[in-house]
């Protein structure tokens, strides 16, 4: 077993741990005990199997799920950071339609595997972009008349 | 025969042209690689919003259906399963396509399909209202009981660890509490002001199945999509019903296989295809000549796919408790609407159960007809590369999550829930367990109460949540699970612990 792949079991677990700690400890602390009945009886069992997947982590015995590893995050990572940004707060700050415009064709450039290179290819991008736009505005605006953040724009 | 009685609702102009659009529409998505089943469904929730009860579930039941034929499309086609449910009808499938006879094997394929699914949708008809009466004999501790059981049997039978699928299946059950406590109204885990009216189902079950696809997309980076289409050429389609005819034993088997595993809540279709598959070839006279492209592999797997389909819905229809994700998911569906399943469904809102039932059954007719059609188009569909489909998959996924209340918090929800979702199946952890959880939780709970209550008033707690046949029943069958799948995982650790090690360790470097 790698260091890494251990190290990172080691947090994984560690983190739902924490989590199950938290959720006893408010469980059985806070007021008034009769609205916490329920949590706190799913919170033992939750605290239980926590810790036991933390210590087994812990000792290196952990036997399932294979993390990440180097390339995956490299190339999880801007596509994330994007998806966050667009989601946490271009689409309200920037309105849907245009914050979707610009994360999808964001998102499209860096992934699509075609040369950057070529006009062609830059093309098909904002044709594919206006096309989704359009389908969504369809639907969303037209169809469902759901009103989203517009400020900027549309 | 109560359901024939509303046969004619599924022709209205509206409800037939919703099946054909969640038929045809549930094809193409099952198609694509990456689009489950389930997330599919989620996806197309926001859209019933504007639908009355009866036809949002029959867009749901109706791409429901139709997403788990057309998963064979890719399977066939491409080499890649659709959903993991047609993993099988790849292995002759694929095989067949090579060998020139890529018609043969979708026709093949979608007659299967059609055979298993109505049969499966006749369980459905015929089971669900006389276990709808029989659950009118639960009390609170049974409905609790059932609720736990519906979480540790996904929990232990669905996951890679019985552990990590008990926890995930806990933390479901514990984002369930979020929000403010039904009886005293106190405050419970509100941490951010997004979460102050609870967690909303429809926008965490598509952060749940949508936003890990869409990470597990950005991973594969600017990799070119290496999937060939292969060419499919005219095959009679009289000569696949005289096959399919000729296949009775694979038939069958696939059929009781996929119908028996449907009703095991949890189970779902995942291996439905592959057991049946396996059982097909132990009994077959020409075994040697499974994973060549032979007849009886595609009929015993596809009729095994979708004979799961309305057995899966039993226990959802008659005890609320959904036998699969998919399950869960048209449980939202079902109580956006206002309508809770069980006997309630049958007694009160009969045209919507029937016609929601007779549609899955016009829909596996459907299916068929135009699958045969729509498997070229389907197939040129599975082919749109993984960057356009994850900033589709994204874009419907925010807005789907928006028009549920209007709500940026629900959109904050789910992105929070579907990232971490994707780093806990990194580590082992199910989303299925976790999604049960959340939406068995308030049933769980309720009952729970409602119980302690009665138990303060009749008994003590321990006598009347742990006596009573009933009751242990439940919790034999809550520890027989959980046991069987700890004994199926060490039994499977001691053979495969070293060939697991160096996979990931070859997979890490």
């Amino acid at each position: 077993m790698s260091a890494m792949w251990q190290t990172q079991h080691v947090v994984a677990s560690g983190i739902v741990a924490a989590v199950g700690v938290a959720v006893a400890y408010i469980s059985y602390t806070a007021q008034p005990a009769q609205a916490f009945l329920f949590p706190r009886l799913i919170s033992t069992v939750f605290v239980v199997l926590a810790l036991w997947t933390f210590g087994k982590a812990l000792i290196g015995k952990t036997k399932v799920g294979n993390g990440l590893n180097r390339t995956q995050m490299i190339n999880i990572a801007p596509g994330l950071v994007v998806a966050l940004i667009y989601i946490f707060w271009a689409a309200k700050g920037l309105g849907f339609y245009t914050a979707t415009t610009i994360a999808f064709f964001i998102l499209l450039t860096l992934y699509d595997p075609a040369p950057h290179n070529k006009l062609r290819t830059w093309i098909k991008r904002v044709l594919i972009t206006a096309g989704f736009l359009a389908v969504m505005y369809g639907l969303f605006a037209m169809l469902l008349k759901v009103y989203t953040p517009r400020e900027i724009f549309f | 025969m109560e359901f024939i009685g509303y046969m004619g609702d599924v022709f209205t102009p509206i409800n037939f042209a919703l099946l054909l659009i969640g038929t045809i529409g549930g094809l193409i998505l099952g198609a694509t690689p990456g689009l489950s089943p389930t997330m599919a469904v989620a996806l197309l929730i926001p859209f019933t919003f504007k639908l009355d009860a009866t036809q949002g579930l029959i867009l749901l039941g109706a791409a429901y259906t139709s997403t788990v034929a057309g998963g064979a499309v890719s399977a066939i086609l491409l080499k890649i399963p659709g959903a993991p449910a047609n993993i099988a009808t790849t292995l002759d499938g694929h095989t067949m396509a090579r060998n020139g006879q890529g018609a043969k094997a979708l026709q093949l394929s979608f007659l299967a399909s059609l055979v298993g699914g109505v049969f499966g949708v006749m369980l459905l008809i015929f089971l669900t209202p006389v276990l709808a009466q029989w659950a009118l004999a639960f009390g609170p501790s049974h409905l609790f009981w059932l609720a736990i059981l519906g979480v540790t049997v996904i929990g232990s039978l669905d996951s890679s660890s019985v552990v990590k699928g008990l926890l995930s299946g806990c933390i479901g059950l514990w984002l369930a509490t979020i929000g403010f406590d039904d009886i005293m109204g106190a405050q419970r885990f509100i941490f951010h002001d997004a979460v102050a009216g609870g967690i909303n189902i429809i926008p965490a079950l598509i952060g749940l199945f949508a936003i890990p696809q869409v990470i597990t997309m950005f991973a594969n980076g600017r990799k070119p999509s290496e999937a060939e289409v292969l060419s499919v050429e005219r095959h009679p389609i009289r000569k696949a019903i005289s096959e399919v005819a000729r296949r009775t034993r694979a038939l069958s088997i696939g059929t009781a296989v996929g119908s028996f595993i449907g009703l095991i809540p949890g189970v779902g279709g995942q291996i439905a295809g592959l057991v049946a598959y396996d059982q097909s070839k132990k009994v077959s006279s020409e075994r040697a000549k499974f994973g060549t492209g032979h007849s009886e592999g595609i009929i015993a797997a596809e009729s095994a796919n979708n004979a799961m389909v309305g057995p899966s819905l039993v226990p959802l229809l008659t005890l609320s408790i959904p036998g699969s994700p998919t399950a869960a998911v048209l449980l939202g569906g079902l109580l956006i609407h206002g309508i809770f399943p069980g006997s309630d469904l049958f007694d009160n809102h009969p045209q919507v159960a029937w016609t929601f039932i007779n549609s899955m059954l016009i829909g596996q007719i459907m299916m068929c007809i135009f699958g045969l059609y729509v498997a070229g188009l389907a197939a040129r569909v599975a082919q749109v590369p993984n960057a356009v489909m994850a900033a589709v998959v994204l874009g419907l996924a925010v807005f789907g999550s928006y028009s549920v209340q209007h709500s940026m918090g629900d959109v904050y929800v789910m992105a929070a829930l579907g990232t971490g979702m994707y780093f806990l199946e990194r580590f082992g952890f199910s989303a299925a367990p976790l999604v049960l959880g959340l939406i068995l939780g308030p049933i769980a709970e309720a009952n729970f109460v409602q119980g302690s209550m009665i138990a303060n008033a009749t008994s003590n707690l321990g006598t009347y949540f742990l006596t009573g046949p009933l009751n242990l029943t439940l919790i034999g069958i809550v520890v027989a699970s959980i046991v069987y799948s700890v004994w199926m995982e060490l039994r499977h650790r001691r053979y495969t612990t070293k060939d697991e090690a160096v996979a990931k360790e070859e997979a890490l470097s």
